[in-house]
């Protein structure tokens, strides 16, 4: 029995939508069988709670007396560098900038205590921020220095704006070296003595809908604990990755850009993370629903971490140099034992993603279409499929030479 | 008999003396040393799990504190803030004693021991959330 988005709505209006977690469902579907299923619920919530490099925020502060055009100028809120090509207030930060006098990696390995995201929760969370900027004078914006305190709630727009986030499947970091390896996948102990994944397995929003049945641009989710828009696929996306029989990618796949009004989120689904020796990101709450139009799609949300297949990569020497080999393939419900076996040795597991958060994000999501304080929106396009021949392609170097100037024309 | 662990802060006129080796002779204790760190000049801090030998624990603890050794349980120097913490298991892989361990592998939440901590400190570069602080 097919529904629509429109239908499933009208069921959220009038209280009557049946709305399960894609964990709760799981149990569902064994129990009453694919068909039943989709009959009874009309909704499957997901949710992630993880680091996301690629987000950031945009504001616009607002105008000084006399006008000043901090664009083309510089820019930092705390003490970390922000963007200013813009127009003259319009300023943008991302999650992974650091204060200029941050000492990166210098003394190895760098703490990173401090950056772009920490700003973000800082603002989120009704925090005072100090402003600063430098530019040059112009006739109609003469003013060239800004020193000042500022927070969320007096500028007037304040937007999340994230380019690549929800990443389909992840890598398992592990390191064969005999040196510890810092990197974004956390701290790695030499000969592989444990292995770090980043999953929401079962609760992932783009594992539950793998092949972008439902999810599109203009899809209405849940972010940074407001509400927030697909706005397209995401940087990276990369579709056309090899996939288990249940359509689900076997390796980092989709991705989606998104976006929302920061102020209405909350310091809770916005954290500033620091990895010692990498640097800094934003931990960021995301959570989709999932209308069951039909029984395919029912068959999609009912996957569990036993059926989700994530690829063990080699940080030390594979991913640094790009190489494609994977070192073992491993389970979701492996990766969460605590324990896996890559090439007959014992390594232990730890998350970086948040499964207990990302429970709550779809328990949230859950609430709010059963109150009627969310209803799902019709995306405008689809995105781009396994199909689509969309693909994710490395940098084309072409090394710069300088023009020889003593050349005999 | 159960193992006590403390943290006793050493002040610069005492680093010279052979206290812990006073605990083992003068008070019978089982001292296993966890960590020290002794500047000369400055205060030395020095972590201990010390064995009830004969029963004389307290005994020795007031010994230390009448010598002007500062003396707290390591329960009260290592904190985790679970305000902080968003349940990712990132401490879990390399904490060695399982104090910071995922007790229920269904809920997938975080708890802290206290009384396993050995505050080896490889929880600290892991955590991305400074989640855990470690004060002496």
């Amino acid at each position: 029995m097919a529904k629509t988005i429109q239908e499933i709505n009208e069921k959220i209006k009038a209280g009557r939508a049946v709305v399960l977690t894609a964990e709760e469902i799981i149990g569902v579907v064994r129990a009453k069988g694919v068909k039943q299923a989709a009959a009874m619920v009309d909704v499957v919530t997901t949710g992630t709670f993880a680091p996301m490099c690629s987000s950031g925020a945009y504001f616009n502060v607002g105008h000084a007396t006399p006008r000043m055009k901090i664009g083309g100028g510089r820019v930092t809120l705390n003490e970390v560098a922000a963007y200013a090509g813009f127009a003259a207030v319009d300023i943008l930060v991302g999650a992974t900038a650091l204060p200029d006098d941050d000492p990166r990696n210098k003394v190895f390995p760098g703490k990173f205590p401090y950056g772009g995201g920490h700003v973000i929760e800082d603002l989120v969370g009704g925090k005072d921020v100090r402003l600063t900027a430098s530019t040059y004078g112009t006739d109609c914006y003469p003013r060239k220095t800004l020193d000042t305190w500022i927070r969320l709630a007096d500028m007037n727009e304040a937007v999340l704006f994230n380019m690549r986030n929800a990443y389909q499947n992840y890598n398992v970091a592990v390191n064969l070296s005999d040196r510890v390896r810092y990197t974004y996948m956390g701290v790695l102990q030499p000969r592989m003595r444990n292995a770090n994944y980043c999953t929401a397995g079962q609760l992932s929003p783009l594992l539950n809908d793998p092949l972008y049945r439902t999810i599109g641009v203009g899809t209405r989710i849940f972010l940074g604990g407001g509400q927030g828009l697909v706005v397209s696929h995401g940087t990276q996306h990369n579709p056309g990755m090899p996939r288990t029989n249940g359509g689900v990618p076997k390796r980092g796949a989709g991705t989606l850009a998104v976006t929302g009004d920061l102020k209405h989120m909350s310091p809770r689904w916005l954290r500033g993370a620091s990895f010692t020796g990498y640097g800094v990101t934003l931990t960021v709450g995301l959570g989709i629903p999932i209308p069951i139009l039909n029984e395919e799609i029912m068959e999609f949300v009912a996957v569990s971490d036993a059926d989700i297949i994530a690829p063990v990569v080699d940080y030390s020497e594979a991913y640094p140099n790009g190489k494609p080999e994977v070192l073992a393939e491993v389970t979701v419900a492996q990766l969460k034992s605590g324990e896996i076996s890559v090439n007959g040795k014992k390594v232990v597991t730890a998350g970086l993603s948040s499964y207990a958060r990302a429970r709550e994000v779809a328990r949230i999501l859950q609430e709010w279409i059963e109150t009627g304080s969310f209803w799902l929106a019709e995306p405008l396009a689809p995105l781009p499929g396994p199909d689509s021949g969309y693909a994710f392609k490395p940098l084309k170097e072409r090394p710069y030479e300088p023009p020889n100037r003593n050349a005999v024309a | 008999m159960p193992k006590k662990k403390l943290v006793l802060n050493f002040p610069p006129h005492l680093i010279g003396q052979a206290i812990t080796y006073r605990l083992i002779t003068d008070y019978g204790l089982v001292v296993n040393i966890l960590r020290a760190r002794i500047t000369p000049q400055e205060w030395g801090s020095m972590v201990l799990e010390l064995g009830n030998g004969n029963g004389r624990l307290a005994e020795a603890v007031a010994f230390l504190t009448e010598l002007g050794v500062g003396v707290e349980p390591l329960s009260k120097e290592v904190r985790w803030h679970e305000e902080r913490c968003i349940h990712c298991t990132a401490c879990t892989g390399p904490c060695p004693t399982q104090a910071l361990a995922v007790a229920d592998r269904h809920s997938m939440t975080v708890s802290f021991d206290q009384e396993r901590c050995i505050a080896c400190e490889l929880c600290l570069p892991v955590c991305p959330y400074q989640a855990v602080e470690i004060l002496f």
